[in-house]
């Protein structure tokens, strides 16, 4: 572990690196001081605006918080609420873990490089907070716990650094939403997330995030899960967004350990979105899978997928399925590489449009033009998730279901 | 009723069908036979509505309604119903939403869904993605479930027993002739006659074997030979006749009716 003196001068020294993906971004243009909002009691979550309370709902966040584990919400800068309801899953705010607790440091920059990035650098130097998530060992979730990232004022820079542990045998499932309250236009969110998913235990996360026109997204997130572990991250985005660039890595370094990412993405018109998916496959018998379907709607996509199968035994597979609707450009890039004999890898691609005969068909049950389009967008964004609790399931249908409106 | 007159269409620019007349009265069911490539699935493809079969002249009676350049939607609302033969894949959208989307009713009870899969063996697709890897039994099938959600009053089948195994073609077969009102039942309170004068569904069926004739009693042959309907009369007597002398009986009748 690096002292935080050695972290601070090794992201000084990488201050000024450019991302290698995506447009290079000025963060002096937006604003990352702090904005002293007040801490929320239960009460006062229940009575936000009614608009600031919708745009939470929409990605995900229960305020009655009847079906959830736990809350974590941060606001700009500051942490509002943070609770854990079910014992053996611990939410803390990063910045207190780092103060409180010495078992963070086994964490805390292990995954992701300090160095990677200006954004990764300036997540070390201005820290503003950020969650830790713990599953201990052998709990199992009940309820997903659900994280609010929400960035309130004009033109601010939030910066957050994210940790979620899944101990031994354990079960965690998170909901995290992102999302700026309905009169921002300009901002930026820089996010590290770190996940630790250990010996048999199986973490789902699920990101649900809605930006505005003008949001510069800058996540950095890096994934490592020991023997017979599982991590599922789902990721949707049907909202407009200046630029979000992101390739989180999953590192499978137990046997049989397996990961898998399925992302939904609907573009918007002047938007580009740069995702994608990266897994080495390091072991005997690890598993990965990458399901993306995208849609332009107007927007800029570009769709990144890359397997590494280190060792034989190993199985992968990558599935890309962009639709351009409402013009648009979909760019997908699957890639694979082998390094064993043994090791068992596919892609399949496809952009397309939406098939003429699908839509006659539809019609000839008595559907409008308009309704079977919407029919079959609907069905070509739903994915059959399995190990998904019913509550994040019934969050991503709600998020379908919305953007169909703004498609139409 | 369903009234044809004198219906000229174009497919791409090319001729397809000519001179069709053809009138289907309530409780009818006609069946279309015609070698392959004769235009039976354009004439079924242009009565439900599909805007690539041009009409280019004559026009389409249905209810009373010309229904000529009604889109496909506005026909469907009006009671013409199609069991295709090889309808496309709709991905991620469930047999049991499409069921839905047919009987027009998104809330119905999953009791009655299930209920009407029950009749043609279909429960365990309910939660298939329609027609994904469908066999070819199965898809016909899929189509009966639908077109009995959808209850319309012209039915268009396009070789309903192509693809069906020997375990499924009672089935099949028996679910067109529930459709159709074919089916008698002798237990019924009103007399065979009765149940005959208030039969109003309509159905025009494409067959190239005639094995559902072993199922429904049809009441009228067609048959399409190059696009032109050229003989109409007792479906038993067309089969017979094609059997024996085949398609080529029929040059012979189009030149005489000239």
């Amino acid at each position: 572990m690096y002292s935080r003196q050695e972290l601070r001068k090794k992201a000084q020294d990488a201050i000024g690196k450019p991302g290698t993906l995506g447009p290079d971004i000025n963060l002096e243009d937006f604003d990352k001081s702090d904005l002293p909002h007040p801490y929320l009691s239960d009460q006062e979550l229940m009575s936000l605006p009614k608009a600031e309370q919708e745009r939470l709902i929409m990605s995900g966040l229960d305020l009655t918080e009847k079906e959830r584990g736990g809350t974590f919400f941060q606001k700009d800068s500051r942490v509002i609420h943070c609770k854990s309801k079910q014992e053996g899953i611990e939410v803390i705010p990063i910045k207190q873990a780092l103060e409180k607790y010495d078992w963070i440091k086994d964490y805390y920059w292990k995954l992701v490089s300090v160095e990677t990035d200006k954004y990764t650098a300036t997540a070390e130097l201005n820290l503003q907070d950020g969650y830790v998530i713990r599953a201990l060992p052998g709990v199992k979730s009940i309820y997903p716990v659900q994280a609010s990232l929400y960035i309130d004022k004009n033109g601010h820079q939030q910066i957050v650094h994210n940790i979620i542990i899944a101990e031994e045998d354990s079960e965690l499932h998170i909901i995290t939403g992102c999302a700026t309250s309905p009169h921002l236009k300009k901002g930026a969110h820089i996010g590290i997330s770190e996940f630790f998913v250990k010996k048999n235990a199986k973490l789902s996360f699920t990101m649900i995030h809605n930006w505005a026109e003008d949001m510069i997204v800058r996540p950095r997130s890096v994934a490592q899960v020991e023997e017979g572990g599982l991590f599922l991250n789902n990721y949707i985005c049907m909202k407009a967004v200046k630029s979000l660039q992101m390739y989180p890595t999953t590192h499978l370094v137990g046997d049989n350990s397996i990961a898998r990412f399925y992302s939904i993405i609907v573009g918007a018109p002047d938007s580009e979105y740069d995702i994608g998916g990266r897994v080495f496959l390091k072991k005997p018998g690890t598993r990965a899978e990458i399901i993306a379907r995208t849609i332009s709607n107007g927007g800029n996509i570009i769709a990144r997928g890359h397997l590494i199968g280190e060792v034989p035994g190993v199985k992968a597979h990558l599935e890309c399925k962009g639709l351009i609707l409402n013009g648009g450009r979909i760019h997908a890039i699957p890639e694979l590489e082998g390094h064993a004999e043994g090791v068992e890898m596919s892609h399949e691609a496809a952009v397309g449009k939406i098939a003429q005969e699908e839509i006659m068909y539809l019609m000839s049950r008595g559907l409008t033009e308009d309704e079977a389009v919407s029919t079959i967008v609907q069905g070509f964004l739903s994915l059959d998730i399995p190990d998904l609790p019913p509550q994040l399931k019934a969050e991503i249908d709600k998020a379908i279901e919305a953007s169909d409106k703004d498609m139409m | 009723m369903l009234y044809i007159e004198d219906l000229e269409v174009e497919l791409e620019g090319k001729r397809i069908l000519r001179h069709i007349d053809l009138e289907i009265k309530p409780g009818e069911t006609h069946v279309l036979f015609g070698p392959n490539g004769s235009g039976k699935t354009s004439l079924l493809m242009t009565i439900m509505g599909y805007p690539q079969f041009k009409v280019v002249g004559g026009k389409i009676l249905f209810k009373g309604q010309d229904i000529t350049n009604m889109p496909i939607n506005e026909r469907a609302s009006l009671g013409i119903g199609m069991s295709y033969q090889r309808p496309p894949t709709i991905n991620g959208l469930k047999t049991r939403q499409m069921v839905k989307i047919c009987s027009k009713n998104k809330e119905e009870d999953e009791d009655k869904t299930v209920e009407l899969a029950k009749r043609v063996n279909f429960v365990d697709f309910l939660d298939r993605d329609v027609n994904a890897g469908f066999s070819g039994g199965e898809i016909k099938r899929s189509e009966l479930l639908q077109l009995m959600a959808q209850n319309a009053d012209l039915m268009l089948f396009d070789e309903p027993e192509s693809g069906v195994d020997l375990e499924n073609i009672t089935l099949v077969g028996n679910s067109i002739a529930e459709l159709l009102e074919k089916q008698i039942r002798p237990e019924n309170e009103k007399s065979i006659i009765r149940q005959k004068q208030a039969r109003s569904k309509m159905g025009l069926i494409i067959t190239h074997t005639g094995y559902i004739l072993d199922y429904i009693i049809a009441d009228k042959g067609q048959v399409l030979y190059d696009g032109v309907l050229s003989c109409t009369t007792n479906p038993r007597e067309i089969l017979n006749c094609i059997g024996q002398m085949g398609y080529k009986e029929c040059v012979r009748c189009i030149v005489d009716k000239n």
